[in-house]
């Protein structure tokens, strides 16, 4: 059973190259796998450079939404008042399209790896905000008075209660988070063209499909999807390993 | 020790809970409450510790407040912290208060010895069943030695056996602590087996209508006790009663 997404994966690609032979498909329309492959082996530094700088920018956005999502969620965690005057404004900044803000942002910011972060972060913070402030509220009801009766203070109730309450489904955010930060840094790539870092994934697609280098352009998107498979089961072995690890798994 | 004083209390949906309550909570007591679900019991329970404020009447200590951790609380599931072991959950109400980790592992190491769990410090709550949560949450509840035990329908999600067998392990816990006890449940034959005054109160709103004290020896022998049988009667005849008013 674990081997059945590979096989039906090299079925797939089998069938895409025997096709693309038997119908004798230009390069620049649809390139078969082995085409992507000799694609990659002409450029492969460059390619694994670009990984790396798109990575870079889908890490720093990562980091920064757990860092402002959990410090937003925790604001709004000891204050009713501050709930009501924050979660408006997350929602109303989850709903606007990246791509609206992110040439403003690239303007306003100006250093192009700092842009690329904001915009990234800006589509990567509202699971984590929303899956950690849903989670530290989630804290039982009895055991809160259990340390209301124990004369616990307002941080050792947040410390000690809602913060280890929250992580699950804090776990469950950043997975879905770490998705969004790479496609948030290739949206932002994308907007900033060649004004933006310049040396991301995003951008040689751009260049590759500037110079219809079509192999080049799939040879990209593959890179691309590797990596947010890799995010997706690296921060769900993450999460699976730190909850075994407290007991709840 | 404790006396509630014509104490109502109504929530914002409309619900009336209670309705000029007055009871008093003697030292070193065993009280159980009795009614049908819905009357006010936990509400009650919940004023009693001080969660909750009466919107009429008063609730007072005669030795003043009660200082954290003079109130233990046991609730209807053993609510345990599902991140720390057996040994953190007992030791919780210490730590809330301050006392470090190597102060506190006697007593709590002494805890869980008393209610029959000196092997399982280290064991996470999900690995324990049911009736050994709520061994851990009593644990929790007396670490701190309390002057006032409060217990809010513990063993109704129980098996029989293990609620026999917890019903008896709570005597001995209060006989040896001597302090009092406020127990909160639906079941007759468990406010028969385990109280010395018995308070029955009415469908909501929650008023009590009839006490019944009890004399009855404590003690595994008392279920085949034909004056149990007796006491289990004159509750629940007392119970239809308050229901058919």
């Amino acid at each position: 059973m674990k081997a059945a997404p590979a096989a039906f994966g090299a079925l797939a690609l089998l069938a895409w190259q025997a096709a693309v032979w038997a119908l004798d498909v230009p390069q620049y329309v649809l390139p078969g796998p082995a085409a992507i492959i000799r694609a990659f082996l002409a450029a492969p530094v460059l390619l694994l450079g670009s990984l790396l700088s798109t990575l870079a920018v889908t890490a720093a956005a990562l980091v920064a939404s757990c860092i402002l999502g959990g410090a937003m969620a925790g604001l709004m965690a000891s204050s009713a008042w501050a709930r009501a005057a924050v979660l408006p404004w997350a929602v109303a900044l989850q709903v606007t399209p990246i791509v609206a803000i992110a040439p403003l942002v690239i303007v306003w910011v100006g250093d192009p790896f700092a842009s690329l972060v904001v915009c990234a972060t800006i589509v990567a913070f509202f699971p984590v905000f929303s899956n950690t402030a849903a989670g530290l509220a989630s804290a039982p009801p009895e055991l809160v008075d259990l340390f209301r009766l124990n004369g616990a203070g307002r941080w050792q109730t947040l410390w000690l209660l809602r913060v280890p309450a929250a992580l699950p489904l804090f776990l469950a955010g950043l997975r879905i988070s770490g998705g969004l930060a790479l496609v948030g840094a290739v949206v932002a790539e994308f907007v900033a063209g060649s004004g933006g870092f310049a040396s991301g994934l995003a951008y040689r697609i751009l260049e590759a499909g500037y110079r219809l280098q079509v192999p080049r352009m799939f040879a990209a998107l593959v890179l691309l999807a590797g990596a947010g498979i890799a995010i997706n089961a690296g921060l769900g072995w993450f999460g699976r390993w730190l909850l075994r690890r407290r007991g709840e798994a | 020790m404790l006396l509630v004083q014509h104490a109502s209390r109504g929530f914002a949906n409309g619900v009336q809970a209670l309705a000029d309550v007055t009871l008093r909570v003697d030292r070193g007591g065993f009280l159980a409450l009795v009614g049908p679900s819905g009357c006010g019991k936990s509400t009650l329970l919940r004023l009693m510790a001080g969660l909750d404020r009466p919107d009429s009447g008063r609730v007072s200590w005669d030795a003043g407040p009660p200082a954290p951790g003079s109130i233990g609380y046991v609730f209807q599931d053993a609510t345990l912290l599902p991140w720390a072991t057996a040994a953190e959950n007992v030791r919780l109400p210490l730590r809330l208060r301050g006392q470090q980790a190597a102060e506190s592992a006697p007593l709590v190491e002494a805890a869980l010895d008393r209610v029959g769990l000196a092997g399982f410090a280290d064991a996470w709550p999900r690995q324990l069943s049911g009736g050994m949560r709520m061994r851990v949450s009593i644990a929790r509840a007396l670490v701190s030695r309390p002057r006032l035990l409060l217990l809010d329908e513990p063993f109704a999600a129980l098996d029989e056996f293990t609620r026999h067998d917890l019903q008896e392990c709570l005597l001995d816990l209060q006989r040896q602590d001597g302090c009092s006890v406020v127990f909160v449940t639906h079941s007759i034959y468990e406010a028969a087996f385990l109280a010395r005054r018995i308070v029955l109160l009415s469908p909501r709103p929650g008023r009590i209508v009839q006490e019944i004290g009890s004399t009855l020896p404590h003690g595994p022998a008392l279920r085949q006790d034909p004056a149990y049988a007796a006491l289990v009667a004159e509750v629940t005849s007392a119970m239809r009663q308050a229901l058919a008013a």
